[in-house]
């Protein structure tokens, strides 16, 4: 019974996305709303974020800066919603309007496969397509500090 | 003997597990509704905690903040 729990929580543990692992294809999760077609070799933030959630409230004028600041160099910002209802993420953007870009993972696969430990979480991602970077949850300018060291470095590596 | 005791005891484990379910971080929509605060009915609230104050013993330590969505 006990090696069993043992068994059943390290493959717990091992289950989700961590850094070295290549991302997906987003265009084959069934996501709804349009993501960005040319993603190839670029820097890539993926995050997961609810509208119920307060972090994701304050984590969003920070992406949105981050968009504005590094889309020229290469950074493409996808925003994956968990919401159930559609009518709740349009609620949050409508009183939060961002330019990156925001789909819904309705059907909750891709949030599943990545496996969160919180809301929100997001995932850096590299000119080659691996996560480099995974942050738990926004705790403010800390969480930004983070985001532009990380990001500058991705954007300085060749594709 | 012994051992069937023990497979009897490890069944009943099993079944009882099956009775627990994790809630994944991007499922807690519903726990971290407003319907789901207990302060969100605030005369509701304030008679309760009269009645509580006047017929309980213990009494307080009700005023810990903050939703359900397990965040952060």
């Amino acid at each position: 019974m006990l090696a069993l729990a043992f068994v059943a929580l390290t493959l717990a543990a091992l289950a989700g996305w961590k850094s070295g692992d290549v991302l997906p294809d987003l265009s084959a999760q069934g996501l709804e709303g349009k993501l960005p077609e040319d993603m190839k070799g670029k820097v890539l933030l993926v995050d997961f974020w609810a509208s119920w959630c307060q972090p994701c409230a304050e984590s969003f004028p920070v992406l949105e800066e981050l968009h504005k600041k590094y889309a020229a160099e290469g950074l493409v910002i996808v925003a994956v919603s968990a919401d159930e209802k559609k009518a709740d993420m349009e609620k949050f953007l409508k009183k939060r309007p961002v330019t990156f870009c925001v789909v819904r993972d309705a059907a909750q696969k891709l949030v599943g496969q990545a496996d969160v430990n919180t809301m929100p979480t997001s995932f850096l991602i590299d000119r080659a397509g691996k996560v480099r970077f995974l942050h738990d949850g926004f705790h403010g300018a800390e969480t930004k500090k983070k985001y532009v060291a990380e990001i500058e470095t991705l954007l300085k590596e060749k594709p | 003997m012994k051992l069937s005791l023990y497979s009897l005891v490890g069944a009943l484990a099993l079944v009882c597990t099956t009775g627990c379910v994790n809630v994944k971080p991007w499922q807690r929509g519903t726990l971290s509704d407003y319907t789901m605060r207990a302060d969100r009915d605030p005369l509701g609230l304030a008679q309760k905690q009269h009645i509580w104050f006047s017929r309980e013993e213990a009494n307080g330590g009700g005023g810990v903040g903050g939703g359900g969505c397990g965040c952060n």
